[in-house]
């Protein structure tokens, strides 16, 4: 009846999230499908995700501050963060978005690390 | 590898190379940096490699009509900005008139995470849309390395470097690196491994509390290069690179004279005075009077309305131009039109390259045609022997080479051997003159001789001069029987043989009137005799009269008594 798990976010709004790809490379292919699952798997959380391909927006690079490929922004709440990568390692995309999932129903124990 | 492969067919090309616009520079890379490659710049903290890469771009934007694009990951571009301006470089106008690209990659460490698998694609995005906004031919990172603190993963980091040297080199963009000196390694990790066509070391060392800029191509592959270590400076223009081994000696020479200012000095040489272009040592003990000396060249060289350049390591203009003042010297109206620049400032104050590099900027500016240094020795300190005599023979070749006359000063430790010059520079200078003081009877007088002179026949006498009000004037030695004398025994001296002059010429009237008095006797003597030679030669004809007389009579009478006697 209950949501399998119960997501702890510090800030009560909506999470923006932005993520960086260049064209459809295998990299930004599996990063878009990661987050994808992320967001269904935590879904008490409201998120509102763009996927920005900068191969047709290059002057997005420079004005957001993009280096590596694939990157994910949390624009909100601030301070904004950046996760780079394909996002195949959840655990540190949860830790890197600063969303926490309550200890009794996480399958990983982990500590949850309070980023700062 | 396919261009090379599809390469090899043709004849080898020579490796072309792209101005830097950096003084100095392109002469010692002889011809500036590989086209289209890219060269590490590295050096250790505050070296100066920023300032190069930099000043790379917007020379090749201002001078050779090439965009650059500058990709920054330590300093924001309006920080960069404030730096370089300081070097007389607008590069936000450069940015504004698009001829050069600023874009800041920030990488903070500290607010980024990663998860899983990433590559540089953003950074080749960002480079590619700036080379492409400016149509870019000069690239500059700084600091590429910056990145491998942001990123853990080295192993992407290192093939995204090495797809960005093949996206660099593919493009033809000739590409400035800068890089962090590693310990024991050039760069901390190891980018000289890539990039192998041009590695540019540079250093920023201090030796005495004087701090030293050196650059030093260490590798240029495929070309000539010099391999010295070359002092460089960064001042309110840049960069300037000076060639250690740009000497030559291939000079033009002249046959003008031009005067020393004084007059009898100018006869000591041929009455012409010095070789135009020539360097002339001017060497002495302290107070000897060097810089009155070269106080008077400079004098008649704006008087002939000639550009001068003063460079004084000892005493400020004012006071040189009041001291002067003092001895007929006014220097101060040459400063007012014009023509003299008066520049001084310690010895201390730089280390020695630095010396070198703003007196060729001076003269560069001024333009002259008279130097004067007063005086080199001064630049011992704090600098070795070595160094100075190198620095000076570049700057005398590079004065030569102007067809500048200078006047160098050279400040003699006192009761050494005077005519060894500590700098040991005096075989560079063409005409050395030599003055010194003489110690005699309690007193010091100044003494002046041309040890040498190159190309004329110099008077090799030893003169005292005195310094006047009107300027120094030379006085004929006195050679005397006790050797020269000098001061106020030569005053004495003439003293006593004008005394004697005296003497003698009283001597000589007494003797002349002795002998008019004698010769006015024997006048008196002559006339006298010559009176009784009158009375005796008049006596003699009136015995020969009368006795004609008598004959003449007694022939009468005889007729008178024939006649009587009336014979026949």
């Amino acid at each position: 009846m209950k949501p399998k798990a119960e997501i702890l976010s510090r800030s009560k709004d909506i999470l923006e999230l932005r993520l960086y790809v260049a064209g459809q490379t295998p990299k930004s292919l599996t990063a878009i499908s990661n987050l994808k699952k992320i967001c269904a798997e935590n879904s008490t959380t409201k998120y509102h995700v763009e996927v920005i391909d900068l191969v047709r927006n290059p002057s997005l690079a420079r004005d957001h501050q993009i280096v590596a490929i694939p990157t994910l922004v949390r624009s909100l709440p601030v301070p904004v963060c950046k996760i780079i990568g394909d996002l195949s390692d959840t655990e540190r995309v949860l830790v890197g978005l600063d969303i926490r999932i309550s200890k009794t129903h996480t399958k990983k124990k982990t500590k949850s690390k309070a980023k700062d | 590898m396919a261009s090379r492969a599809k390469r090899s067919g043709r004849k080898p090309q020579p490796l072309e190379k792209i101005p830097t616009g950096i003084p100095g520079f392109d002469e010692i890379s002889g011809g500036g940096l590989p086209k289209g490659r890219t060269t590490i710049v590295c050096g250790g903290p505050g070296c100066g490699k920023t300032m190069m890469g930099i000043e790379f771009l917007v020379r090749g934007a201002q001078q050779f009509n090439e965009p650059g694009v500058l990709m920054a990951f330590e300093e924001t571009p309006e920080d960069i900005a404030t730096n370089v301006a300081s070097l007389g470089f607008d590069i936000q106008d450069l940015a504004d008139k698009r001829k050069l690209f600023l874009d800041f990659l920030s990488v903070e460490p500290s607010d980024i995470s990663e998860s899983g698998d990433y590559d540089l694609e953003g950074m080749f995005i960002r480079l590619e849309h700036a080379v492409e906004a400016v149509g870019a031919k000069r690239v500059m990172f700084d600091t590429l390395e910056a990145l491998f603190s942001s990123f853990s993963n080295t192993v992407v980091l290192r093939a995204e470097f090495r797809r960005l040297f093949r996206w660099l080199k593919d493009r033809g963009l000739t590409t400035i690196l800068t890089a962090e000196r590693g310990e024991g390694a050039l760069t901390r990790y190891g980018l000289e491994e890539y990039v192998s066509d041009c590695v540019i070391l540079l250093d920023h060392r201090t030796r005495d509390q004087i701090s030293a800029r050196r650059l030093r191509i260490v590798k240029y592959r495929g070309t000539k290069h010099g391999a010295d270590e070359y002092p460089f400076l960064i001042d309110e223009r840049g960069i300037s690179i000076l060639p250690l081994s740009s000497l030559q000696l291939q000079h033009e020479v002249s046959n003008d004279r031009v005067s020393s200012g004084i007059a009898d000095l100018d006869e000591m040489l041929e009455g012409k005075g010095y070789f135009r272009g020539s360097s002339v040592l001017i060497a002495g003990t302290a107070g000897s009077g060097k810089t009155t000396v070269s106080a008077s060249f400079v004098d008649a060289a704006c008087t002939r309305g000639e550009r001068c350049l003063y460079i004084d390591f000892e005493e400020s203009r004012h006071q040189v131009a009041r001291n002067m003042k003092s001895v007929g010297i006014d220097l101060d109206r040459w400063v007012e039109k014009g023509l003299l620049t008066h520049e001084a400032w310690r010895p201390t104050q730089f280390g020695i390259e630095m010396h070198l590099l703003r007196i060729h900027k001076l003269i560069e500016n001024v333009r002259p045609q008279c130097v004067v240094i007063d005086p080199i020795t001064n630049l011992l300190n704090g600098n070795n022997d070595k160094e100075v005599h190198s620095m000076l023979m570049r700057l005398m070749d590079f004065l030569k080479t102007s067809g500048i006359t200078a006047v160098f000063v050279s400040l003699t430790a006192g009761g050494g051997e005077l005519e060894k010059t500590t700098v040991g520079i005096s075989s560079l200078t063409d005409t050395w003159i030599l003055l010194r003081d003489l110690e005699l009877n309690g007193e010091r007088n100044r003494c002046v001789y041309v040890l040498k002179s190159r190309g004329m026949a110099h008077s090799n006498q030893l003169r005292e001069f005195k310094i006047t009000e009107r300027g120094i004037k030379l006085i004929p030695a006195y050679v005397g029987p006790t050797g020269v004398l000098t001061g106020s025994s030569r005053i004495s001296q003439e003293a006593k043989e004008k005394a004697e002059a005296i003497q003698r010429e009283l001597d000589l009237e007494r003797k002349q009137q002795e002998l008019k008095r004698r010769r006015l006797s024997l006048q008196a003597q002559v006339a006298s005799l010559e009176a009784e030679l009158g009375a005796v030669e008049k006596e003699s004809e009136g015995l020969v009269r009368e006795n004609k007389e008598r004959e003449q009579q007694l022939e009468l009478d005889r007729e008178n008594i024939a006649k009587s006697r009336g014979t026949d």
